[in-house]
């Protein structure tokens, strides 16, 4: 598929010591790539340089296989829909949304329609006249979005839009700004520090952290398959366990599992708490008391207390549940584990 | 009547009176004031007077030098105020924008104009204009005047284009607009209610100044608060107040012009030091 934003080797140093360094990324048309990471990790400094808002100390940036370093913002044919204060509160939502275009020379009446339809794509129609002051905060972010998507951008770079939105309204906002792209195939960028809206929206996301690129792949792969500890330990639950080698196995307690990525050393093991088997064998199995189950609507978490391992967590079915108590003996065992070097 | 108040509480009864300590602290000034310029006859024990008349604003209207100072006090005063915003504004505009090197203290600098008597600064100053041919100039007036109202005129502004998101001037290069474009249309619109109430401050400054006028100015430059001292001791009260009228009238128009932009947080606003 056609590579709509390339960005390659790129770097940008902050007096403070922060920033990204060697940051490769390609981007297919059509495509939503997530950049995800905790804050200062570099993220907003890759989406800002490809707006043009930052110029890296190295590096090249290409769009449909121009380059575009050179050019400053106004000229780039990206859209950034920022955080917030996005809108002029001086200007109606008519205004707001026409001013590019008019920047543009478009015909009025081009604009007009233009602008309708865009407002009803992000479903706020006929809200023309009204005033930034007088909508939502979620209102806000769609009239910006609206305003993005007018300007039929070569990549929509979306900086943690709606991150201030409450928890119901961000949900919402997700699936129709999935929907959005799905109407219009655009390609987009989106910063978020939130792996649950990385993994939900994005068709490929790119975990950061400390400026550099810990792994790019589809979400399921990241989450089923994360390629450092970072990663393992940035999305989703996991437990944690330090193993051993001996025999060339990856040992812990009694278990032992194969040493796939050839460790040697310290071994750090890593085990999503639906992977965790309760009751297994004598054999192959690590001791434990339980701690306390917590029923979260349809599945409980069981906490496990395994002596000289730690906590261990583990999703069950609601049902399962039932007959333990707290203080029950149990024996644990792992569908499946992901080893790591020890740090 | 006890109930009455026991049921109001004594909270409510103490706002009320002072409310009341208030409003004729306030008011009553400026009750009596409009009271004694449109006087015909008013002997001492009397509440009210027991003519009323506008002879005392024929009288004033008809002294020349008086028509002539309300003229050349607007004058000045709008004079005062176009400079001080083509100085000014690009001034907060960097102040809140720019980083630079002490700009805190800069800022802070204007404070000093604030900081010592007026009429040691203005000494001081005219010693400077006399060498430099300024006094008795109508620029030299101007200057002491725009002195004055160096620290508003800064700060409000500054505190204004703050106010002014940086991702809503991203957002407008970011749709294609060049960065004077940005400044036209965005952040300029955006900081003007500050603005506005700067240059009323400023406005209403110049008009009112008196002190720096009068060392400067003197005798070519009479202003209306200067010609004011010599009818206060040459003419009777009611002379006095009615031009205390006509210089506090412009004071009261423009505020109420500029209601909504005159909020106690706007030039609050350019009193914290960020």
């Amino acid at each position: 598929m056609e590579i709509q934003l390339s960005v390659q080797q790129l770097s940008k140093r902050y007096h403070t010591g922060e920033g990204v360094t060697g940051i490769s990324l390609d981007v297919r048309k059509g495509e939503l790539v997530t950049l995800l990471g905790p804050s200062g990790c570099g993220k907003t400094t890759v989406l800002r340089s490809i707006g043009g808002f930052l110029e890296p100390d190295s590096g090249e940036i290409l769009i449909e296989g121009t380059s575009v370093l050179k050019s400053p913002p106004e000229k780039r044919p990206t859209s950034m829909v920022f955080q917030g204060y996005n809108l002029w509160p001086h200007m109606t939502v008519f205004d707001n949304l026409a001013f590019g275009l008019k920047i543009r020379k478009m015909k009025k009446e081009d604009i007009r329609k233009a602008v309708g339809e865009a407002l009803q794509l992000v479903r706020l129609p006929g809200s023309e006249n009204k005033h930034p002051g007088e909508l939502s905060g979620g209102q806000q972010q769609r009239v910006a979005l609206a305003r993005s998507l007018l300007l039929k951008p070569a990549v929509l770079l979306l900086d943690e839009p709606f991150s201030a939105l409450d928890a119901k309204l961000r949900h919402e906002m997700r699936e129709e700004l999935r929907d959005i792209q799905a109407q219009t195939g655009l390609t987009m960028v989106f910063v978020t520090h939130d792996q649950e809206e990385a993994l939900s929206i994005s068709d490929r996301i790119v975990v950061m952290n400390h400026g550099n690129i810990e792994q790019i792949a589809s979400p399921q792969e990241i989450y089923d398959e994360p390629n450092t500890l970072f990663v393992a330990q940035f999305i989703g639950k996991m437990n944690f366990l330090k193993g051993v080698i001996s025999e060339g196995q990856v040992t812990v307690g009694k278990l032992r599992f194969p040493n796939s990525n050839r460790l040697s050393g310290g071994v750090r093991l890593a085990i999503r708490p639906e992977d965790v088997i309760m009751n297994g064998h004598e054999e192959e199995s690590l001791p434990g008391v339980i701690k306390q189950i917590m029923v979260l609507g349809h599945y409980a978490e069981v906490s496990i207390q395994v002596p000289e391992h730690g906590v261990i967590r583990a999703f069950q079915p609601r049902d399962a549940v039932k007959a333990l108590h707290s203080g029950d003996p149990v024996r644990v065992s792992f569908k499946k584990v992901l080893t790591y070097p020890e740090v | 009547m006890r109930w009455y108040l026991k049921a109001l509480g004594t909270r409510k009864i103490v706002e009320f009176i002072v409310l009341v300590l208030f409003v004729i602290f306030f008011l009553g000034p400026l009750l009596n004031l409009a009271i004694l310029a449109f006087t015909g006859k008013w002997s001492y024990p009397d509440v009210l007077p027991h003519q009323w008349s506008m002879k005392w604003w024929t009288f004033v209207f008809k002294q020349e030098d008086i028509a002539k100072s309300i003229g050349l006090s607007f004058m000045i005063a709008a004079i005062v105020t176009g400079l001080s915003i083509l100085i000014c504004i690009p001034a907060a505009y960097a102040f809140a924008r720019i980083r630079f090197p002490l700009s805190k203290f800069f800022l802070f600098s204007f404070l000093l104009t604030h900081a010592f008597p007026k009429m040691g600064l203005y000494v001081s100053i005219a010693v400077l204009f006399y060498k430099l041919g300024l006094m008795n100039t109508l620029l030299g007036v101007v200057l002491i005047h725009m002195i004055n109202v160096l620290m508003f005129m800064t700060w409000i502004p500054t505190a204004a284009f703050r106010n002014v998101h940086k991702a809503q001037e991203e957002s407008a290069r970011d749709v294609g607009a060049g960065p004077f474009r940005v400044f036209l249309k965005i952040t300029l619109p955006m900081a003007l209610p500050g603005i506005i109430v700067a240059s009323i401050f400023t406005f209403l400054n110049s008009l009112d100044e008196a002190q720096g006028t009068f060392l400067v100015g003197i005798p070519n430059y009479k202003t209306m608060p200067i010609v004011m001292y010599s009818i206060i001791s040459d003419y009777p009260a009611y002379a006095g107040a009615v031009f205390s009228i006509i210089l506090t009238a412009p004071t009261i128009i423009l505020l109420l012009a500029a209601k909504r932009f005159v909020s106690a947080d706007v030039m609050s606003s350019g009193f914290q030091l960020k």
